[in-house]
């Protein structure tokens, strides 16, 4: 116990030497007696005080970096600060959200339809996989956030100034999707790769119709910056083989204008156990290798412009021959059944993860285009080129088992998730990252575990053109002891990584329990990027057109109700403590329009708007407009209130509204 | 050649046959001239403010009053005022605010008038401007009374609070919120204003009074040759 105390006494020592801008005395000198009486007491070890001080966040503090996690089958993402890893927002997205008034009676229903399936038919949960933030010059711009829905392939478009979902789009031609989103390095394209191979547009075929009806396909969605949209009309698709597809990464750097994607059923496997074949998960392992997808997304486009595409289900689709005869697509071998394909921050290099090879494979962007102009290339059963592997091949690392996915860091660094491991393994990269480490290129340095089965990995900025390096996140699937049991669903366990040291001095520092979701990919961006709006610029803000909404009303003396014929029109204001009108009466059966204007200019006064048995909730925001719009179908009396507790007159924040039998 | 010069080899012939420099008389033209304009400039100028603070307001809440307008927090003022049935901060001095652009032009046209009556009625011509400031601070003064005075007792919280005065200057408690105040730059502005003025009367007595004193002696020495 001597020497613990002796070791916390020498580490707050430095600490407090290196901290010094606080206006508190700092615990110069050593840990002050009380400080060293509860870590004695609870059994501190000195890596635990100094875990401890690097993730501690006092009150008021902000942190340095925001996380933006996918929450899986929630359908929504989480906004998490790092390193304090408070959750700081839950933005919905694919699933209604009633703390934002998401879907429940405002302009947001309209976004949420615009994710329904083409019949009409509601889908109201998703199951989200990879943000992505909007790009410039390959490094985040904070603007926007895409993410995928992987259970009905869509897409959805979450605009950075107020954190709301704009744009859910479905894919009218995929039924489910994996690998998505990721954006190219000026966010020209958000583009959302495929999984399970189905016939374009999941039109009916059989298990025997396999090889030739089903078809995978890669979508690239044009996104409209200035309109804060993707643009469907200036999208296109191309036609893939059915060898599901996985996870990709847009080129940058030397590699810009390319698209790698990897796949991992070459063996066209069916399934089919039932009837004696070899099931899913034995059918798609059996070859050694699979082939990383290849794509010249730049020759796509101008192929797309010049109109060599087919239109299908309303979106261009460029077709699989076409596809080989314009050059877009070549293949490479990659060992075995893999799982991220991550481009190197200076797009020299793409990184495979084996996942059921022990190794990650590095292929040479350099050594691809050198194969290319060479030519006499073999193809596969499609007709698509393949590159052999020893002819893109720059190195392969052992890292151990399940190495899945790869980020990077500003010292030379990749961080790659073992699964099986149960680790982070850190590993060197060569060539121009080989001076900024002090060890051998493509060298393993340090395999830490982490608590259990590591999926996704991410660090601060770690897949972009200038990584940050300090932190690495590793988003762990199974938490089973590290948490109190609450049952037998558990929650997932974010764990927090220094990796601010070189060498084999990574530690973990924090367990965040996930228990409303199941993350797949998370992106860590500088706080300092993100410039969201702290009230809504202007009063009779419509979040929707992001301008002024030509219903909002400024005044309560503008404040009415006007009935024309069965329609009753409400235009109502909102402010500390009261509503304006605040009796509304109408006929059963009237159609009503309401608009409602949050007139408050103050930071954080948020009013909400629920009318009682009517299925309606909105969350207004200081100086937003929402418009809701149903029928009074139930006579009676009903209340509606502010369901976001704004001051001290909150509960007398009532009005009635009446419909006469 | 020069571009500017005070002439120091020019001189003033006064009627009695004596002379002074011409900077004597430029002195407290230019003093005057001055003063007219640091009250002009003051009018951009706030001249009292007061901030609020309170546990939920950790930027507190702040106005600035100009001689024609009020700047700040206003809208989240009367929002919480609101409470207490107070009208608007806007509703207080419109009627000074309406016309304080004309009253400190003619503040500054009485100052240059001072420059061209040369003689004792130069004082009275500044004494609307040496009364100033203080005209400022009682009529604020009377707008703060009546403010914390006009709380309507059927209001939310009107039962409350008591009717107060926020003080002029310094700290002070309504509600939750300790309130200070402070006078503005413009109000010091109009203050040096005020002091430059008396600086030019002071220069402007020098320079005239023998002026005036030598008529004096020509006329009774007139009179007294003509008897």
């Amino acid at each position: 116990m001597k020497r613990l105390i002796s070791l916390l006494l020498a580490l707050s020592t430095v600490l407090a030497a290196c901290g010094g801008n606080s206006a508190a005395t700092p615990a110069a000198g050593g840990l002050p007696a009380d400080a060293a009486a509860v870590a004695a007491d609870r059994g501190l070890t000195a890596d635990d005080v100094y875990a401890a001080l690097k993730t501690y966040t006092p009150s008021g503090q902000l942190d340095p970096y925001i996380m933006f996690a996918s929450g899986g089958q929630g359908g929504q993402v989480l906004v998490i600060g790092v390193p304090s890893m408070r959750i700081l927002k839950l933005i919905g997205v694919f699933t209604p959200e009633p703390w934002q008034g998401y879907g429940y009676g405002g302009s947001s229903d309209a976004v949420l339809e615009g994710g329904y399936m083409p019949n009409g038919d509601e889908l109201t949960w998703g199951d989200t996989h990879h943000p992505n933030l909007s790009e410039t010059n390959g490094d985040y711009d904070g603007q926007f956030l895409f993410i995928n829905d992987k259970a009905n392939a869509r897409l959805a478009v979450i605009d950075l100034r107020d954190f709301e979902t704009k744009q859910i789009i479905k894919n009218p031609n995929a039924i489910n999707d994996h690998g998505g989103a990721f954006v190219t390095p000026n966010t020209e394209y958000v583009i959302e790769g495929p999984q399970y191979a189905a016939p374009i547009g999941w039109e009916y075929a059989t298990q025997a119709e396999y090889k030739d009806k089903y078809r995978g396909l890669i979508t690239f969605w044009k996104f409209d910056r200035a309109k804060g949209r993707v643009d469907e009309s200036k999208s296109f698709q191309i036609e893939l083989p059915p060898y599901w597809q996985d996870l990709c990464d847009a080129g940058k750097g030397p590699s810009d204008g390319w698209f790698f994607c990897n796949s991992f059923n070459t063996e066209l496997a069916t399934g089919g156990a039932e009837q004696g074949l070899p099931p899913f998960e034995a059918g798609t392992t059996k070859n050694d290798t699979d082939y990383l997808h290849i794509f010249d997304w730049k020759k796509a486009e101008q192929v797309f412009q010049a109109g060599k595409a087919e239109m299908i289900n309303g979106i261009a689709v460029i077709g699989l021959q076409t596809a080989i005869d314009e050059n877009i697509l070549y293949f490479a071998p990659e060992p075995k059944s893999p799982h991220g394909s991550d481009v190197t921050p200076g797009g020299e290099f793409i990184v495979v993860g084996g996942k059921l090879d022990p190794h990650v494979t590095i292929y040479s962007f350099d050594k691809i285009q050198q194969a290319i102009a060479a030519g006499g290339l073999d193809k596969d059963a499609y007709g698509v080129p393949v590159i052999p592997l020893d002819k893109v091949m720059e190195a392969q690392v052992e890292l151990g088992l399940g190495p899945l996915h790869t980020v990077f860091d500003d010292k030379g660094y990749a961080y790659t998730s073992l699964f099986l491991d149960s680790a982070v393994a850190r590993w060197t990269l060569g060539g121009p990252y080989a001076s900024k480490h002090p060890e051998e290129p493509w060298t393993l340095v340090q395999k830490l575990p982490v608590q259990y089965n590591i999926g996704h990995i991410t660090a601060a900025e770690g897949d972009t053109a200038s990584p940050d390096g300090q932190y690495v996140v590793a988003l762990n699937k199974w938490s089973i002891d590290r948490f109190a049991n609450v049952g037998p669903l558990l929650p997932q366990n974010f764990q927090l990584v220094d990796i601010s040291k070189t060498g084999d001095q990574m530690k973990v520092l924090y367990d965040m329990p996930i228990g409303m979701a199941e993350p797949h990919y998370v992106q860590i961006i500088k706080a300092d990027k993100l410039k969201p709006f702290e009230v809504y610029p202007e009063v009779g803000w419509n979040p929707e057109t992001m301008s002024v909404d030509p219903n909002a009303i400024t005044t309560a003396e503008e404040a009415r109700v006007e009935r024309n014929g069965k329609n009753v029109e409400v235009w109502s204001t909102v402010i500390r403590s009261h509503f304006t009108p605040e009796w509304v009466e109408v006929n059963a059966g009237d159609h009503v329009v309401w608009h409602l204007t949050n007139l408050e200019r103050t930071r954080d006064a948020t009013h909400g708007f629920t009318i009682s048995g009517y299925n309606i909730n909105l969350s207004l925001e200081p100086g937003e407009t929402q418009t809701i719009e149903f029928d009074a179908n139930k006579a009676g009396t009903f209340s509606f209130y502010c369901t976001e507790f704004c001051s001290a007159l909150h509960l007398e924040m009532i009005g009635y509204f009446l419909v006469k039998p | 050649m020069k571009f500017f010069s005070l002439d120091p080899d020019v001189k003033v012939l006064l009627p009695d046959g004596s002379t002074r420099h011409l900077t004597d008389y430029l002195l407290p033209s230019a003093l005057l001239m001055l003063a007219a304009l640091m009250l002009m400039i003051s009018m951009f100028l706030p001249y009292w403010s007061m901030t609020m603070h309170a546990p939920q307001y950790p930027k507190g809440l702040r106005v600035d009053v100009y001689l024609n307008h009020l700047e700040g927090d206003m809208f989240e003022i009367d929002e919480l005022n609101h409470y207490l049935g107070m009208p608007t901060l806007d509703a207080g001095g419109q009627l000074e605010r309406s016309i304080s652009f004309f009253a400190v032009v003619a503040l500054g046209l009485l100052l240059i008038a001072g420059v061209f009556v040369h003689n004792q009625w130069a004082g009275v011509l500044a004494l609307p401007v040496l009364s100033f400031p203080l005209a400022f601070l009682a009529d604020m003064y009377l707008i703060l009374y009546r403010y914390g005075h006009s709380i309507d007792p059927t209001s939310a919280l009107g039962g409350a609070v008591k009717p107060f005065t926020p003080p002029l200057l310094g700290e002070g408690t309504v509600g939750q919120f300790g309130t200070v105040a402070a006078f503005g730059i413009g109000f010091y502005l109009a203050v040096g204003a005020v002091a430059v003025v008396l600086a030019g009367l002071w220069f402007h007595r020098a320079a005239y009074k023998p002026i005036v004193d030598a008529r004096k002696r020509i006329a009774s020495s007139g009179k007294a040759t003509r008897a």
